[in-house]
Formats: C-alpha cells, structure tokens, sequence
C-alpha cells in the first residue's frame, strides 16, 4: 500500500500504458475465437454479406443443427474422440510402466535402456522411413496407427522418472514384503501416488491426440471413415475442399447455411473440448513444463 | 531376497557382489523379471517405432522400389544426394526455410521476453494472472483451426482487408494467401500469435526467481521501474534467454510443418516451399522414396551437428546442458 502512495507521476503513467497494453494482447488473442463464435451462431446466408464482427445479425441454431446432420463430421468426431481416449489411456499406462521400469537403479541394464532411449531423442529416421514402416506394419487405413506408434515417448518417460525417483523408497518396500512382483507394486501402490504426475503426461497427450491432423493426411490414404475431425478440417480449409460441408439431407436447414457457416460451427465444435479442459490444462501444464524444463 | 534388498547390498559391499560372479547376476536377473519384461516392452518399441526408420536411412543411398525390399534394392551410393544438390528447386527450398526461421528468431525470440518483462511489472496479482492465462489459449487450438480462421480472414473479402480498406492503408482487396510476397509475414506473425504466452511462462518462472532484494536495493538505489527492468530483471533471465537462444539457433532447419503444411498452396509455392514440405511432396505425393529420404538424411545430419554444437557451447559457457 505504501508502493501506490509514493507513485510518481511517471510510474503511473507506465502503469496505465502497460494496463492497456496487456489489454490489447488479451483482446488479440481472444478476438480470433470470438469471431468464428459469432459466425457460427449466425445465419449463414446473411453472413455473405459480411460486417459480422461482435455480435450475431440473424441469430440461428442452424449451423450445429448441419453439424449434427452431416455424416462426415459425425463420423470424423468420433474417431477423434475414441483416438483421444484410448491413445492416451494406453500412452500414458506403457510410458509410466517403462518409466518406472528405467527409475529403478538395480535394473541391470539400466544405462544401456537410458542410452538408447537418449539417441532417439536428438535423432530420428524422418518422415519416409517412418511412414514405409507403417506400411509395412500394414498400420495404413488402420485405427491403430493413431495408438501404438503414439503409445510412447521418451521425453514423457524421462518426465515419470524424475517424479518416481522422488516417491519414499518405503513405500515399495513395505509391498514387497507382501510378496508382490514389480508389476503389481507398479499397478497398485506406484500409479496411485503418481496421480499428478500422470494427469499432467494424459492431458500433453490428450490435446496432442485430440488436435492432431497429419496422421489422418499422410496413413488414412483411402478409408475416409477413419479420418479424425482435425483431418476433415484440414481437407476443407487447406484444400478448400467445401463439397462435404453442407449436405442435402438437412431439408429446410440448407436454405440458411453455406459451407462456411457450418465451417465455423464445425471447429467451435472441435475446439470446445480444448477450452473446456483448460482450466485443467493450465493447472497441469505449466507444472508438467517446469517439470521437462528441468530435466529436460 | 528380492531385488531391491539385494541391491542394496551389493552395492553396500561391493566385494560379495563380485564374489556371486555369474551365478550372482543370473540370480539377479530372474528376481527383477517383472522390471526387465516392462523394460524390454519399451526398449522393443523403440527399436521397432524409432530404430528399423534409422535403418530404413540406407535407401537414401540405395534405388528403392515398392517391388523389391529395402535389402535387395541395389545401392547406388550419392547419386540422390548429388542430385539433391543439382535441384532446381534447391535455392528456393533454402532461401524459404532458413528466411522464415530467421524471421521468426529475430522477431518471434524476443516478444515473448518483452512481454513477460512487462506482465512482471503489473501491479495487480490476479490481472496478470488473467492476462496469463488468456495469451496462452492460443497454444492449445491446433493449426488447423487457426488456418481455418486465417483463410477466411485473409481472403480478398475477409477481416483483413475490410480493416485495411476502412483504414484507407489499402485500395483494392489482396488475397493474401494466393500471393507468395506475404506468406513469410502470415506465417511468423500467426506463429507469434499462437505462442507469444506459452513461450513466456519460462520466462516468468525465471523471473520469480530473482531475489526480491535485487529489487529492493535497485530501488533504494533510486532505480525506475525501465532500470529496474533492465538492470535486475534481464540479468536474471539471462541464463535461460541464452539457453532458449541457442536452442532455437539450432532448430534453424526445423520449420513448423504442421503450420505451413495448413497455409501453403499452389500459389504461394514460391516462399512456402521448405525443406520439409519438399520431402512431404517428393516422397509422399510422387513416391519418390529414395530421395526424399536423403534430402531428410541432409537435414537431420545438419541438425544434429547444430544441436551437438550447441550443447558444447552451453558446456563451455557453464550453462546447464540439454544432455
């Protein structure tokens, strides 16, 4: 309280010129979302004429009602939910069970596994030989090419470790004595107590799987039902692919949208799950970078 | 005895576990079974997932096919890499992928410093809180929906130009996707846009660390609040500014596909074609499998080297490695 009394002139103008600053950047950054919000909530026929900037000119429901109708994007959301999920329900269960696997220094070996899994760190075979393997592994056009080679990562696994090294060295122990093997210390007595650790690698993982779109473009090569939402976006936007948008089965729903209204729909539709986990995220992440900033 | 105890026993008496010799270590081996089955499942996964790709290098130097196997393809040692060297497109490829990162490390690097420097100076706890949560929004929408909103603003009937026409800055409509002079400019301020907070955040945790006593005796010292930002907040960031620095100088080559993978198009070809789109299109939409694996051997060879070259100069400077 004293700081604000002895303000000089000068303080308070920086004050007030960094208050308005910040201001403007917050604005920057939300006005982009605000704008796809508003226009999805607006007629799409009227939004033709343009000067749709804050608010909604014909209010409508009509383009989510053409969301909802269009196959496509139906089919496409539930990859992406169902690659969300299982992706990172798996990565996070086999990269935490390596992870604590590697923590454990009488593992014989141990430097050896640390090595190997250093290399790929700082080298990789590229984008060819990766996806000549998934051919080969017949992974193209397959549901599991999102899942197994997502299921794990060493840099997430080097995250694990350094929290399982912290975990009282007790606690295993007394397990032991119960005759347990290390599977079941890892399963019943390690992942309980990792809670934090683990939501923060889930919720990585998470927007990762859910915001993902190359792995649709490059291994779905014919099976469009297996395309992910982020990918039938990608197809619309980039390639300007507009013939899937609208679809004829709408009935008295096609008079007022236009393909680009029901874009606009289509991704508030696909960033809503994002913005619904923030606060999470955020909780999470800015624990989980500290966490790689250190070790990493 | 299980494992754990045994270990610490051996390594309490170094002189038995010696003694137990070969015996000893089988002994070992089967009590941590369970460990080393879980351990071999991450090592067997990186070896197919990570490792067979690094074997599968050798047909940059070899004429693949789909009819043969990687094996039986007939070497035919640098010729790809001659004719990478010889490609027309070479320059261009170059000049695009070395001018956007250069772009985007002379004005993406220092904004975010900038702008946690001044979110620090804000009086107010829970008002940079709340400006720090929403700059870093953007990191979290992937570039998919961020080229869905910038296609249509940047069209010739978008935001953009209706803003610049109500300005009067400009008199007839610029699709400026559809022209290669702006497309350096699109991707490195959208670039800035997506991650001005989400590289701060490091920043300002260097920041917390610096000793309120700096602060204290900069202000007995009669220091303003632009000296105290210069002379006690910037010195205390500087380890970690340097660190980043010399991170980013070696990611040089490494351009943000997924961004410009979203945004380039046949028209803007010209400044958006970077190396990694140009091993994108070669080998996978000609099926030109061989080369395209060199020309991504030759930049993950130069990567490498910058980024081993940088971890000795952070050892030389006594900063804390990357490994």
């Amino acid at each position: 309280m004293f700081a604000l009394k002895r303000r000089t002139t000068g303080e308070a103008v920086f004050d007030g010129v960094n208050v308005l600053l910040m201001l403007v950047i917050c604005f920057l950054t939300i006005y982009p979302v605000w704008y796809v919000l508003v226009n999805s909530l607006n007629n799409g026929q009227d939004a033709m004429r343009g000067g749709i900037y804050w608010l909604p000119r014909v209010f409508t429901w009509d383009n989510y009602a053409a969301v909802i109708d269009n196959p496509g994007i139906v089919t496409a959301m539930g990859v992406t939910i169902a690659k969300t999920l299982v992706g990172t329900v798996l990565h996070v269960f086999f990269t935490a069970m390596v992870a604590y696997a590697f923590s454990r220094r009488e593992l014989i070996g141990r430097n050896l596994y640390m090595i190997l899994g250093t290399i790929t760190m700082i080298f990789n075979g590229g984008l060819i030989p990766t996806f000549l393997l998934i051919r080969d592994l017949h992974l193209l056009d397959n549901f599991f090419v999102y899942i197994i080679p997502a299921m794990f990562s060493f840099f997430d696994l080097i995250i694990f470790v350094s929290f399982f090294r912290e975990l009282p060295q007790g606690l295993e122990e007394a397990a032991k004595i119960d005759g347990a093997n290390d599977l079941v210390l890892f399963l019943r007595v390690v992942i309980p107590v990792s809670l934090p650790v683990v939501a923060t690698i889930a919720l990585f993982h998470g927007v990762w799987q859910w915001n993902d779109y190359f792995a649709g473009v490059i291994y779905i090569t014919q099976n469009t039902e297996l395309q992910p939402i982020q990918t039938f976006l990608y197809r619309v936007v980039a390639q300007n692919d507009t013939s899937q948008m609208v679809t004829s089965a709408a009935g008295g729903i096609t008079k007022s949208v236009t393909s680009n209204s029901v874009k606009m729909a289509t991704m508030v539709v696909t960033t809503l799950p994002i913005v619904l986990a923030y606060p999470f995220l955020q909780r999470y992440f800015v624990k989980g970078l500290m966490i790689g900033s250190i070790k990493g | 005895m299980d494992a754990r105890t045994e270990a610490l026993e051996a390594r309490r008496t170094p002189a038995r576990a010696q003694r137990g010799g070969t015996a000893g270590w089988a002994r070992k081996l089967l009590a941590q079974r369970y460990l080393q089955a879980m351990a071999l499942l991450g090592a067997a996964w990186m070896i197919v997932f990570n490792y067979i790709p690094m074997y599968g290098l050798i047909i940059a130097f070899k004429e693949y096919n789909i009819i043969q196997s990687m094996g039986q393809a007939p070497w035919v040692g640098l010729t790809h890499f001659r004719e990478f060297f010889s490609d027309d497109q070479l320059a261009g490829v170059l000049r695009n992928t070395i001018g956007i990162s250069l772009l985007k490390l002379v004005v993406g690097f220092p904004l975010p410093i900038l702008f946690a420097l001044f979110l620090n100076e804000l009086r107010s706890v829970r008002f940079k809180k709340a400006v720090q949560t929403i700059s870093y929004l953007p990191h979290f929408l992937s570039w998919v929906i961020l080229g869905g909103i910038l296609t249509t603003w940047l069209s010739d009937v978008g935001v953009i130009n209706k803003f610049l026409q109500a300005l009067g800055l400009i008199h007839d409509p610029v699709d400026y996707l559809a022209s290669p002079n702006y497309f350096w400019t699109i991707v490195v301020t959208s670039d800035i846009w997506k991650e001005l907070g989400w590289s701060a955040i490091i920043y300002l945790a260097a920041m917390a660390s610096v000793s309120p006593e700096m602060y204290e005796a900069a202000t007995i010292d009669g220091a303003g609040r632009f000296q105290k930002m210069r002379y006690v907040t910037l010195p205390g960031i500087a380890g970690t500014i340097s660190i980043l620095f010399i991170l980013a100088v070696s990611g040089i080559l490494n351009s943000n596909f997924d961004q410009i993978f979203v945004m380039r198009n046949a028209l803007n070809d010209s400044t958006s074609n970077v190396i990694d789109i140009f091993v994108y299109q070669t080998g996978i939409s000609q099926s030109r499998y061989s080369y395209a694996t060199a020309i991504g051997l030759i930049k993950s060879v130069i990567t490498l080297g910058l980024l081993l070259g940088a971890n000795g100069i952070l050892k030389r400077l006594n900063q804390s490695t990357l490994f």
